[in-house]
């Protein structure tokens, strides 16, 4: 294992995007889909009402996006440490 | 060509393809057997993980399940593609760096136990066992309903064929028919979707056409529509629901948890060469699965609304011929209680003259919307496809918790590669005879175990791994009375309301209000907080597993520039 300290900060980095990642993952299911649904459903948007849209597709959309900034800022982050593969 | 001669063709032809491809991709070592060599491209990769977890279930049934829960119907769509969030962030990238094949193996490994291991053994061999015989019944029941043979008859069918690729080609057999089979399924689920879409609402996406306006010229939106249909026939409106806000929370979270703990998907990331291969193919994998699953309860909204506006009212003698030949299945029974003649569908048990059975919202879809023959031999095609490989990927993870995790690393350490090989095959072949056995006889209670298996993957493998990664002072101890607690609580609470053991209970008796199936999401808790207690409790974990975090956490070791 390299330098302990750069290692511990790799760390924390990774922890720090996956709380902020999966506060947006709680947020647009349990609160907008589910918690928030009824006074979201009065605003609208087309046809759809806007709690019942997050828990029927909104969620979904957002989670695959989420996956993929994921994905994008941990491969940043290997090469700013030095820890991606070969 | 009429409608049973498509499906044989369509049919037999996609079994041709798996066949081919299993004895393709047959396998001579253990590695290749259990991870397929962990050379699988991340987007084969998601393409199989896609088709392993969208299984009869997903595809025939989940957009009429949806269709008579309306709003609450939202705790499968969120729950069923929330967990792969989780398993990106929290699971999949460190498993892969552990490198080795199985779930049990990380948890002996990480917890220095073969007790935890043997936990971890039983728990996914309940969990696959109980998910596998509805996949076999599953097969049966798409046999006979397009190729009027028995169930059984169908059940054998889909016995040979899986047996086929899974004891010959393991792993990467079963890989690559899973990719075959997810471009099967979602071509047949999308074609059907886009022509129906249009027909109500003028527009070919069905995700667009859910929030559009109907094609009838009126202007009224399509939900509105829906919404005012349900009001008048005294159902609850359909984008409200019915289920108390702490049980539909609870729900989503234990089918979160759960699929994000199901060893039959986690072992799938296991298969692919890099740490940052596993990030990516869990997002290929969760795209395919949203292309299906945005797709759904777009399908159960027109669905409904065509059925309502179809039969509702009208004289029983002037329905279309799709409502008497799905009548003749079962799916649909009228029973003229006010012998008036026509047809009402009610909320009210006494007055309604209209029984349908949920599946009926994707299988009849074809013939409701007036598409060709070769349409509705495709929907049985996918549903097989569907069915196929989800069995087969749990089929994998039975034989291989058998020949690795009990024989290999506990009863046999000395035996040879070629031996450990020999009772994988034999262990998958034994697995497929059980399964089959189940889709014959199907226990009673395999509606009550589906949600049983989510409940034990979230209240047993996902807190120990979970805590595994993030929490190094994490113990054997903590680990398996974790593990224990949180399996024998969900057992007891789903034996109890569920199966009526134990004095049995009623929808006031829940706990909190939660329902059974939502009680994994508790359970977890149990488990989690029971662990870190007793963790905190009893002597640290040995270096050399400190040290095994260490690596797990870090793709690979820093380069010094």
């Amino acid at each position: 294992m390299g330098n302990k300290e750069q290692m511990e900060a790799y760390w924390r980095a990774n922890l720090r995007y996956v709380g902020i990642l999966l506060g947006i993952w709680f947020l647009v299911s349990f609160v907008f889909g589910i918690l928030l649904a009824e006074p979201l459903n009065t605003i609208r948007i087309g046809g759809f009402k806007l709690g019942f849209w997050f828990a029927h597709q909104g969620s979904i959309y957002v989670f695959v996006i989420l996956i993929f900034v994921y994905v994008w800022l941990m491969n940043r982050l290997d090469r700013k440490y030095g820890v991606r593969e070969d | 060509m009429d409608i049973q001669t498509w499906t044989y063709l369509l049919v037999g032809l996609t079994f041709i393809l798996y066949i081919g491809i299993a004895i393709w991709a047959r396998v001579g070592s253990t590695k290749d057997f259990y991870i397929a060599g962990s050379k699988v491209h991340p987007l084969a990769n998601g393409m199989a993980t896609a088709a392993d977890w969208m299984s009869a279930a997903s595809f025939i049934s989940m957009a009429g399940l949806i269709a008579f829960m309306g709003y609450d119907g939202g705790v499968y769509l969120m729950g069923w593609t929330g967990g792969y969030v989780l398993l990106a962030l929290l699971l999949a990238p460190y498993l892969r760096k552990f490198g080795k094949f199985t779930v049990p193996d990380f948890i002996g490994d990480r917890y220095y136990s073969n007790v935890a291991r043997t936990v971890a053994v039983i728990c996914a061999v309940i969990v696959s066992f109980t998910y596998v015989a509805g996949q076999m019944r599953g097969v049966g029941v798409v046999f006979a309903r397009f190729l009027e043979v028995s169930i059984n008859t169908g059940v054998y069918i889909g016995m040979i064929v899986v047996f086929f690729y899974a004891v010959l080609g393991g792993m990467k057999g079963i890989t690559y028919t899973q990719v075959a089979q997810y471009c099967i399924l979602i071509f047949a689920y999308m074609v059907p979707a886009f022509f129906i879409s249009f027909q109500l609402t003028g527009n070919v996406i069905p995700q667009i056409g859910f929030g559009g306006t109907l094609a009838d010229g009126s202007g009224t939106y399509l939900l509105e529509k829906l919404n005012q249909l349900h009001v008048e026939l005294g159902f609850a409106e359909y984008t409200s629901g019915t289920k108390s806000t702490i049980d539909v929370f609870a729900i989503t979270l234990a089918l979160m948890v759960g699929t994000a703990g199901l060893p039959h998907v986690i072992v799938r990331f296991f298969t692919v060469p890099k740490v940052r291969d596993a990030r990516m193919s869990v997002g290929y994998a969760l795209l395919f699965i949203a292309i299906l699953y945005t797709t759904a309860p777009a399908i159960s909204a027109f669905a409904k609304t065509n059925l309502i506006e179809t039969v509702s009212e009208e004289e029983y003698s002037e329905v279309p011929a799709w409502f008497n030949n799905w009548e003749k299945t079962g799916l649909l029974s009228f029973d003229d209680k006010n012998e008036d003649g026509k047809i009402q569908y009610v909320a009210n048990e006494k007055r309604n003259e209209l029984t349908i059975d949920r599946d009926i919202m994707v299988l009849a879809n074809p013939e409701i919307a007036n598409l060709p023959n070769w349409v509705i031999a495709l929907v049985a095609a996918g549903g097989l496809a569907a069915a196929l490989s989800t069995a087969a990927g749990l089929l994998l993870v039975i034989s291989t918790s058998i020949s690795h995790d009990l024989i290999k690393k506990q009863i046999m350490p000395e035996i040879t590669e070629k031996g450990e090989l020999i009772w994988a095959r034999v262990a998958a072949g034994f697995a497929v005879g059980v399964a089959g056995y189940f889709g014959i006889n199907p226990p009673g209670f395999v509606a009550a175990t589906v949600a049983l298996a989510f409940g034990l993957a979230a209240a047993s493998f996902f807190p120990a791994i979970l805590l595994g990664i993030f929490d190094k002072r994490m113990n054997r101890q903590g680990a398996i009375s974790g593990m224990i607690v949180g399996m024998l609580l969900m057992l007891f609470y789903m034996i109890k309301y569920k199966l009526g053991g134990f004095g049995g209970g009623v929808e006031e008796d829940w706990w909190f209000g939660i329902s059974p199936e939502g009680f994994g999401s508790v359970a977890m808790m149990v488990n989690l907080t029971v662990a870190i207690t007793v963790s905190r409790m009893t002597e640290a974990p040995p270096q050399k597993i400190r040290e095994l975090v260490d690596k797990i956490r870090y793709p690979q070791e820093a380069v010094e520039e």
